[in-house]
C-alpha cells in the first residue's frame, strides 16, 4: 500500500507539485497559502530545486513564464490579491502558448477583503482573468488528496495544449489537515521530454523566439483563431466532473471545492430524510463541465447552485442548462462557509412535501 | 572578392526599423558582435524590451523572449536559475527599466542574479512619439512636458546607475555612450566585461548606455550627437560605477 499521511492540504500540494517533476517555485508571501512557499523553500533546497522569493507576485508570473519558457515544468502560488496581480503575466504566458502552473488559494475579496476562504475568483478564473482572448485550464481539487494529485494532472494538461493551468483551492482547503496517499510514483523531471519550442541555445538548430505579439497586418487575427481551436479541443475533451446519486434525483447540488464537500454531507442529510437529490462536483471550472449539464436538464428539474460568493458558477449552469431547468442559488461571500443544516433548509424550501 | 566587413553572425539578417541616427542599431551591432566573439551566441538566450527595441527579438541571432513592460530581469532570473548554462541578457529601454520595472531591476540587482542587463537610456520614450521618460531631463521638452519637465509638478529624473550602486548586490555597473567612436570603443569594452562577468558566475551586470533619440528629441542625428555629449553626459556622468573585479584583486 501506498504511504499514507496526515497533511495540511497546502503542505500536500507542496509534495504533489515535486512528484510532478516541478523543480521551479517563485512566489510572495500571502495568507492563506503561507504554507506553500514556506515549504518549498525548505524542499526545492533539499532535492536541488529552485526556490525564489520574489518582489511582487508580478515578478514572480514572469520568473514563471521565463523557467517554463526555458522548457522546465514551473509553478507559483498566491491568494486572491496576489493573483490580481499575475494577470499581465498570465495574459503574455498565455499568449506565448508556454505551459505553468499558478495555484490560488482563495481568500476573500474584493480588494484586501479578508484571509477566510471564497470561491469569489470563479469569474477572474475561467474568464481568462487578464487582457485579451484566452482561457486558462483550471482545475478545483476538494481535499488534500487532490491537492496533491492536482499539480500532475496541472502540468500534463498544460504540456499537452501549451497553455496556463490554474488549481484554484481556497483558504479553507489549504490550511486543513486530511490524510494523503502518495499514490502515484513520483516524476524524475530529467525523465521528461524536452520541449521542441524551449529556450536553450540555439546550437545545431534554429533559434527560436518566445512571444506573445505580432504586429503584422491579420497576423495576431490568425493566430488567436488557431488558439480558438486549441480551445475547442479542450472543450471538447477535458471536462471532469463527478456525479453521486443523480439518477433518479429531483434536485441536483451543482458545486466545486469546498462547496462541493458540504454539500456532500447536505446530499447525505436530504437522502436520509427521503428526499432524491444528487451532486454534481465540477473538476474542471475551464473547460466548464457543459455537456454533463446539458445532459441532465433534459431530466432533472432543479439545480441547486451552492457557490462561497454572491453567484458567479451559477451562469455558466444557466448557459449548460440553457436554463430549461429551474435553477436556485445558495451563495456565502465575503469568507463565509456553507454548513450541510444550512444547505439542507435550502433543498427542504425548493422541493417542499415531494419527498 | 574578400570581404573585410559584414554583418556579424550574432544579428540576423532582418533589416533594423530604427530611425536615422538613433543609438539602439551600434549597440545591436556591439552585442553581436561579442556573442561570436565570445563564442557564446548558441548558448544565449535574450530578452527583448517593450519600446523601440521590441523587434530586437528579431535582430539578435540567437534565442529570444519577448517579456511584459519592465519585467526582463524577472524573465531572466527564471531562465538563468532554471538554465544556469545559458547566458541571459536583458535588454531594456528607460521606460522600460526606469518607470515600469523599477522593481524587478532593484531586486534582480539586489539578488545578485547572475545575468548581463543592457540599459539603453536615451531620455525619452521613442516608441509611443516622444513622451517623458523617468530619465528626461528637467527642463527637457516632451510631448508630455511641452515646455519642459517641470520638477517641480513632474519630479527629477532617475539615475539608474547611481541608484543601483547603492546596493551590496550588483558586481558590476558602468554608464556609457555611444555619441564617439571613442565612447562606441568604451560601450564595447564595458559590454564585453558584463559578459565575461556572467560567463564566469561573478553576479549582476548592467551597462547604462546613452543612447541617441534625434525622433524623440526634434533634433538631426548631428545635433543629437552634440547634445549627448554636451548636455546629457553632464547630467549622468559617465563611469564606473561598480566594479567588484577591482576588490578582488
Amino acid at each position: 500500500m501506498a504511504e499514507k499521511k496526515l497533511m495540511y492540504g497546502n503542505h500536500a500540494m507542496v509534495e504533489g507539485v515535486i512528484a510532478a517533476g516541478c523543480r521551479f517555485f517563485a512566489g510572495y508571501p500571502i495568507t492563506p497559502q503561507n504554507e506553500i512557499p514556506e515549504l518549498m523553500s525548505i524542499r526545492m533546497n533539499e532535492i536541488g530545486g529552485v526556490f525564489v522569493q520574489t518582489e511582487s507576485e508580478i515578478s514572480a508570473i514572469n520568473m514563471l513564464f521565463g523557467a517554463a519558457a526555458a522548457g522546465k515544468r514551473a509553478m507559483t502560488s498566491s491568494s486572491s490579491p496576489g493573483i490580481s496581480l499575475m494577470q499581465e503575466g498570465i495574459s503574455y504566458i498565455a499568449g506565448a502558448d508556454i505551459p505553468v502552473l499558478v495555484v490560488n488559494v482563495v481568500r476573500g475579496g474584493p480588494g484586501l477583503g479578508n484571509i477566510a476562504p471564497s470561491q469569489s475568483d470563479y469569474y477572474q478564473a475561467t474568464r481568462g482573468g487578464g487582457h485579451g482572448d484566452y482561457f486558462t485550464i483550471t482545475l478545483a481539487p476538494n481535499s488534500a488528496q487532490d491537492l496533491y494529485e492536482f499539480p500532475r494532472l496541472a502540468f500534463e494538461l498544460a504540456e499537452k495544449y501549451r497553455n496556463p493551468a490554474l488549481i484554484l483551492a481556497d483558504g479553507l482547503l489549504g490550511q486543513m489537515m486530511e490524510p494523503v496517499e502518495f499514490s502515484s510514483k513520483p516524476i524524475d523531471p530529467k525523465s521528461l521530454p524536452e520541449k521542441e519550442w524551449a529556450l536553450c541555445g540555439c546550437k545545431g538548430r534554429e533559434r527560436r523566439v518566445v512571444r506573445s505579439y505580432d504586429l503584422k497586418a491579420g497576423k495576431l487575427e490568425v493566430l488567436n483563431l488557431r488558439r480558438a481551436e486549441k480551445y475547442a479541443k479542450i472543450i471538447n475533451k477535458e471536462q471532469r466532473f463527478k456525479t453521486e446519486y443523480c439518477d433518479d434525483a429531483d434536485l441536483v447540488i451543482v458545486a466545486y471545492g469546498t462547496c462541493s464537500r458540504v454539500s456532500d454531507a447536505a446530499v447525505k442529510m436530504a437522502r436520509d430524510k427521503g428526499f432524491k437529490v444528487g451532486l454534481l462536483r465540477l473538476i474542471t471550472l475551464w473547460p466548464f463541465p457543459m455537456d454533463v449539464l446539458g445532459d441532465m436538464a433534459k431530466k432533472v428539474d432543479n439545480f441547486l447552485v451552492v457557490e462561497m460568493s454572491n453567484g458567479q458558477m451559477i451562469d455558466d449552469v444557466k448557459l449548460a442548462t440553457e436554463c430549461r431547468s429551474r435553477i436556485y442559488f445558495h451563495g456565502r461571500p465575503g469568507g463565509g462557509v456553507p454548513t450541510p443544516p444550512e444547505i439542507y433548509k435550502r433543498i427542504e424550501e425548493v422541493l417542499g412535501g415531494a419527498r | 572578392m574578400k570581404m573585410i566587413f559584414g554583418r556579424p553572425l550574432g544579428l540576423t539578417e532582418t533589416l533594423q526599423r530604427y530611425c536615422p541616427g538613433c543609438g539602439h542599431g551600434i549597440v545591436h551591432r556591439i552585442i553581436g558582435e561579442l556573442l561570436v566573439k565570445l563564442d557564446i551566441r548558441e548558448r544565449t538566450i535574450g530578452i527583448a524590451p517593450v519600446g523601440c527595441s521590441v523587434f530586437a527579438d528579431e535582430y539578435f541571432n540567437c534565442d529570444m523572449i519577448q517579456p511584459p513592460h519592465g519585467r526582463g530581469p524577472a524573465i531572466a532570473t527564471g531562465l538563468k536559475r532554471t538554465r544556469p548554462e545559458c547566458i541571459v541578457f536583458s535588454y531594456q529601454g528607460d521606460g522600460d527599466l526606469a518607470a515600469m520595472g523599477t522593481a524587478e531591476i532593484i531586486h534582480a540587482a539586489a539578488r545578485s542574479e547572475n545575468i548581463t542587463v543592457i540599459f539603453i537610456n536615451n531620455a525619452i520614450f521613442g516608441m509611443t512619439g516622444g513622451q517623458m521618460a523617468p530619465t528626461t531631463l528637467p527642463g527637457m521638452k516632451s510631448t508630455t512636458s511641452v515646455k519642459g519637465r517641470d520638477i517641480g509638478k513632474q519630479g527629477f529624473p532617475i539615475k539608474v546607475c547611481e541608484m543601483l550602486a547603492s546596493l551590496d548586490g550588483p558586481y558590476y555597473l558602468e554608464r556609457c555612450a555611444v555619441d564617439t567612436p571613442r565612447n562606441v570603443i568604451r560601450t564595447e569594452k564595458a559590454l564585453k566585461t558584463a559578459f565575461a562577468n556572467q560567463i564566469s558566475n561573478k553576479g549582476f551586470s548592467m551597462v547604462e548606455i546613452l543612447s541617441m533619440c534625434p525622433t524623440g528629441w526634434g533634433q538631426t542625428p548631428v545635433q543629437a550627437k552634440k547634445w549627448l555629449g554636451e548636455v546629457m553626459a553632464e547630467y549622468y556622468p559617465l563611469g564606473v560605477f561598480r566594479d567588484l573585479s577591482k576588490e578582488e584583486k
